[in-house]
């Protein structure tokens, strides 16, 4: 650590040391974060370790179409001739841009906007706030993301927008109930007394007791979002041909069931995989921050 | 022997908890014979609750008995099958617990809950009318005004005496030779406590039940019942007549316990016993009061001491009175 | 009870009312002329100009919404392009099919969510705990696209066990239109060839909608009752030498059922938003085929009216399982009439 210039003093690095432990003794958890690991690598080498590149541009080799897996194409080739592997590990990319755009669109603001609302309880601030909320959570989210996506032209970007427009309140509501019930402590009502500056109180004090919660939330939501994601170019919106995504490849494969099953089955194993493994790498930060707290 | 209602010998228990394992009972010896009023005092953690819910088995998962008999009416608890045990729950002994809100299932009424109780509390079958008389009647019994309302209320809806006045009518069903009180009162306001404790003594006078009286306030104690014993840290290091125990007191723990009590007579300030109960996962090997006492000798550290009678039922484990 | 009943009520109204100006304001600000995607690129310029007079398009934005929201509360959503119809007559057509649907998952997913989450509840860390554990890891991540995708495939083509298309094999006689729900309609109609074709028809789509809801469930059953089990009414329960089979099916399973009704008013909100896609892929002539095929063709009045109509039906589902918690648990009455 001292290499990287990062300092920590003893009780820091104990911390450290017992958190990893702990997570390091659920195999579940040590699975996931491997998981997530590959699913990362995968996305981020692929333009240089995909075997098939031309795959995920329009491009045609009618002479291997529709073949199914083999030693030289491992998953199949679709009816393009491209080679369903690469396109894969292409799509883990743009699915994976999209889940960082919405999580940095919407943790941010959302837990900032639960912070005020909650700080100034009473006000005209929060009932606007939380009403804001009220209203983007009176609908399934699929459906509104469907609408708004819909409503959009179908790119990369507007499917992101789509799904950051209706996922920021549930950082707001949970920040707003842990604002709340923080408020009220003893430390807080001191530091007002003093006549800190509200802002003060709110980031430096409130705030980073958030963390532990919020930090569990995001790394459990980013299966969510990439199950949207899926979904949205799933049903053709969003993401479009010939820019392979993991929904889109499902939903053109799934036309040439059963007789050509490696085209949707495998990017559908790909959606399952991803998601499980942030699933799983989310339940063990959980577990490990929650023994923590005690 | 067989005048013995319950009689524990060397009882051994553990609880399996995350970090490891906590060694609570460490050869627990209790007597117990029909008619007699005992109380049982100690601090927090000595294992007064685990004993007592150790007669009846009615302990979390996490316990393990690994060691010991727990005899009622001369057979083994600990080897009776589960139908025995039923039996033993529903007609002859039971447990006032020690929260009357943990105690009561927050989603029934008390018409519901004690409908049930009575239900089991018998192998004859009641009618409806009879069910709700009865309950009426052992709510009366714990001074509970209105009785009908409280039936059908919720806990949530009552004051927490009168939840501890039901718990003790509920136990009052299911009991006819014993009854165990685990610190009852203990979450209330003292002047309700008091209540509670003197209407306890009435229906033990009234009914001629036994009772066994578990509590960390000396005071409590000395007003209902005719022998004490006193744990500490999965030990019955001491037991005797209240009068005795209350005027005599001979192990270093008690002793330095009736010191803590502060005196309206004066005195000074009360001295604190120094040191605190042993860490159940790594036990101190030999007598577990060893660490704290000022006549430890080097076998205290050695040997756990066995039981010594020093006549007139006054009995305790201490080397020093071997 | 009333009271809050009726507490809910308006803050229901508050948020549609919130809702309707957000989607609204949404379609109209979409870019590109909303009347020419309605029509199409091959119409003449003076159909799209009549259109967009029609659709009040040329009025400013709060013109426009007050002419919508005052005719939504007549009842009249406006027209569909695709269908040709008004969209009130479209909803009433194919929205019970979409309830029959979100009903049907909903009773798979109750009786299996209580065995299931009774049983490992019980035998917590047992054999069969540790199983669905790993098995609703699955439940959970898996989309439902992927499970109905699979399901096509292993129960439509590899076994031929169930229909995957539609609600009915062509061929059998419709019972006539009482509720709008097949199962029920030929219940009534006595047509017992259609309700058990249909049974066949629709076990897959709710199957499939139910998977993550059971998965979820159970988890909170069993959670309940793991926390449950070691609460001191419990053991008190036990010491009056009340029955352990009683203990459990009656005294721990009331308030260990509470968190996971709680969470059924949502999970029946996300069902229906579920079924834009399950239908689509089953061909299920419901809502949300019919949303989802308005929102691919860029049909505006549809879209608003999707979204409204479903925001309603997930608020009055809300209110009815905030009642149904209500009962369950008495401590919330009690609160609520503190406040």
């Amino acid at each position: 650590m001292k290499s990287i210039g990062i300092h920590l003093d003893e009780y820091q690095r104990e911390s450290i040391k017992k958190s990893w432990s702990k997570f390091s003794g659920n195999y579940l958890s040590v699975i996931g974060l491997s998981s997530v690991i590959f699913v990362l690598f995968v996305a981020i080498t692929s333009p240089w370790i995909a075997p098939y590149k031309q795959s995920w541009q329009p491009f045609v080799d009618f002479a291997h179409a529709n073949s199914p897996p083999s030693w030289d194409h491992l998953f199949g080739t679709d009816i393009y001739g491209r080679d369903i592997l690469s396109r894969i590990m292409y799509a883990l990319r743009y699915d994976l841009l999209i889940v960082v755009g919405c999580l940095s669109l919407d943790v941010v603001p959302g837990t900032i906007l639960g912070l005020l609302a909650g700080y100034f309880k009473g006000s005209w601030l929060d009932t606007v706030i939380m009403r804001a909320t009220d209203i983007v959570l009176a609908i399934p989210a699929i459906v509104l993301a469907l609408a708004i996506a819909a409503l959009l032209p179908p790119t990369m970007f507007n499917s992101m927008m789509a799904i950051a427009s209706i996922w920021w309140p549930w950082y707001s509501r949970l920040s707003y109930g842990l604002t709340t019930s923080i408020r009220n402590e003893y430390f807080v009502q001191a530091a007002e007394l003093m006549g800190e500056n509200p802002i003060r109180i709110m980031f430096l004090e409130i705030l980073p007791n958030f963390l532990s919660p919020i930090l569990t939330k995001v790394s459990l939501d980013v299966g969510w979002v990439i199950l949207w994601t899926s979904t949205l170019s799933f049903v053709g919106l969003g993401v479009q041909e010939p820019t392979p995504a993991l929904g889109n490849m499902v939903a053109a494969g799934s036309r040439y069931m059963p007789d050509y099953w490696w085209m949707a089955i495998f990017p559908a194993l790909a959606i399952a995989l991803t998601i499980m493994s942030f699933n799983l790498l989310g339940d063990g930060i959980r577990d490990m921050l929650a023994v923590e707290e005690l | 022997m067989s005048e013995n209602l319950i009689e524990i010998d060397d009882l051994h228990l553990n609880y399996k908890i995350y970090e490891g394992t906590l060694k609570v009972l460490n050869g627990v010896q209790f007597k117990f014979r029909k008619g007699e009023k005992i109380g049982l005092i100690g601090e927090s953690g000595s294992g007064k609750t685990t004993t007592m819910r150790a007669i009846t088995k009615i302990l979390a998962r996490n316990a393990e008995i690994t060691k010991g008999s727990i005899l009622f009416k001369g057979k083994d608890v600990l080897k009776m099958p589960e139908k025995e045990i039923q039996k033993i729950r529903r007609e002859h002994i039971s447990m006032i617990f020690q929260d009357p809100t943990a105690s009561l299932n927050p989603v029934f009424t008390v018409k519901d809950q004690l409908f049930d109780v009575i239900k089991y509390s018998s192998a004859e079958k009641l009618t409806k009318n009879e069910t709700k008389e009865r309950a009426i009647n052992v709510l009366k019994s714990v001074a509970l005004a209105d009785p009908e309302r409280i039936l059908e209320s919720y806990p949530i809806m009552l004051s927490g005496g009168m939840r501890q006045r039901i718990c003790i009518a509920f136990a009052l069903v299911s009991a006819s030779e014993l009854l165990i009180a685990d610190e009852p009162g203990t979450s209330l306001d003292v002047t309700i406590e008091d209540q509670i404790l003197r209407l306890l003594g009435k229906l033990v006078e009234d009914r001629g039940t036994s009772i066994i009286l578990i509590s960390h306030a000396l005071g409590a104690v000395k007003g209902l019942v005719d022998k004490v014993y006193v744990m500490y840290a999965g030990n019955m290091i001491e037991g005797a007549t209240t009068e005795e125990l209350f005027s005599e007191p001979l192990h270093p723990y008690t002793v330095g316990l009736f010191k803590t009590v502060p005196k309206i007579t004066g005195g000074g300030i009360p001295e604190a016993i120094k040191g605190r109960i042993p860490d159940y996962i790594n036990p101190p090997e030999g007598c577990r009061f060893a660490p704290r006492c000022e006549h430890v000798m080097p076998i205290c550290k050695k040997e756990m001491p066995g039981v010594t009678s020093v006549g007139k039922g006054h009995e305790l484990m201490c080397f020093l009175f071997k | 009870m009333w009271s809050f009943i009726l507490k809910r009520l308006f803050s229901s109204i508050f948020v549609l009312f919130g809702l309707s100006i957000l989607i609204f304001t949404l379609t109209r600000l979409v870019p590109g002329d909303v009347a020419r995607l309605a029509l199409g690129p091959q119409a003449p310029q003076w159909a799209v100009d009549a259109y967009r007079e029609k659709l009040h398009l040329n009025e400013p934005l709060p013109v426009q919404y007050w002419i919508w929201i005052t005719n939504a509360l007549h009842g009249d959503l406006g027209e569909s392009v695709t269908s040709r119809r008004p969209v009130i007559d479209d909803f009433v057509q194919y929205f019970p099919a979409t309830l029959e649907l979100v009903f049907f998952s909903t009773i798979i997913t109750i009786s299996l969510s209580l065995i299931i989450g009774a049983y490992t509840g019980r035998k917590a860390n047992g054999l069969a705990d540790n199983m669905f554990r790993v098995l609703s890891y699955f439940g959970i991540a898996v989309p439902a696209f992927v499970w109905a995708i699979i399901s096509l495939f292993l129960f439509g083509f590899v076994w031929k066990l169930f229909p995957i298309f539609g609600q009915l094999d062509a061929g059998i006689i419709r019972p006539p239109v009482v509720t709008g729900m097949m199962l029920i309609d030929s219940v009534i109609a006595g047509n017992w060839t259609a309700f058990v074709n249909h049974l066949q028809h629709i076990i897959l789509p709710s199957s499939m909608l139910s998977i993550a809801r059971i998965a979820q469930d159970s988890k909170l059953l069993r959670s309940g009752m793991v926390e449950n089990l070691n609460k001191d009414y419990i053991l008190a329960a036990t010491s009056y030498g009340i029955p352990d089979q009683r203990i459990t099916l009656r005294y721990l399973l009331k308030p260990s059922l509470i968190p996971m009704v709680s969470v059924m008013g949502m999970e029946i909100a996300t069902s229906i938003g579920g079924s834009f896609i399950i239908e689509r892929v089953f061909d299920w002539p419901g809502f949300g085929k019919y949303g989802m095929q308005a929102m691919l063709m860029k049909d505006v009045n549809p879209i608003v009216a999707s979204v409204m109509l479903i925001g309603a039906s997930c608020a009055f589902f809300n209110i009815i399982v905030d009642v149904i918690v209500a009962y369950l648990d008495p401590r919330i009455r009690v609160m609520e009439r503190a406040t």
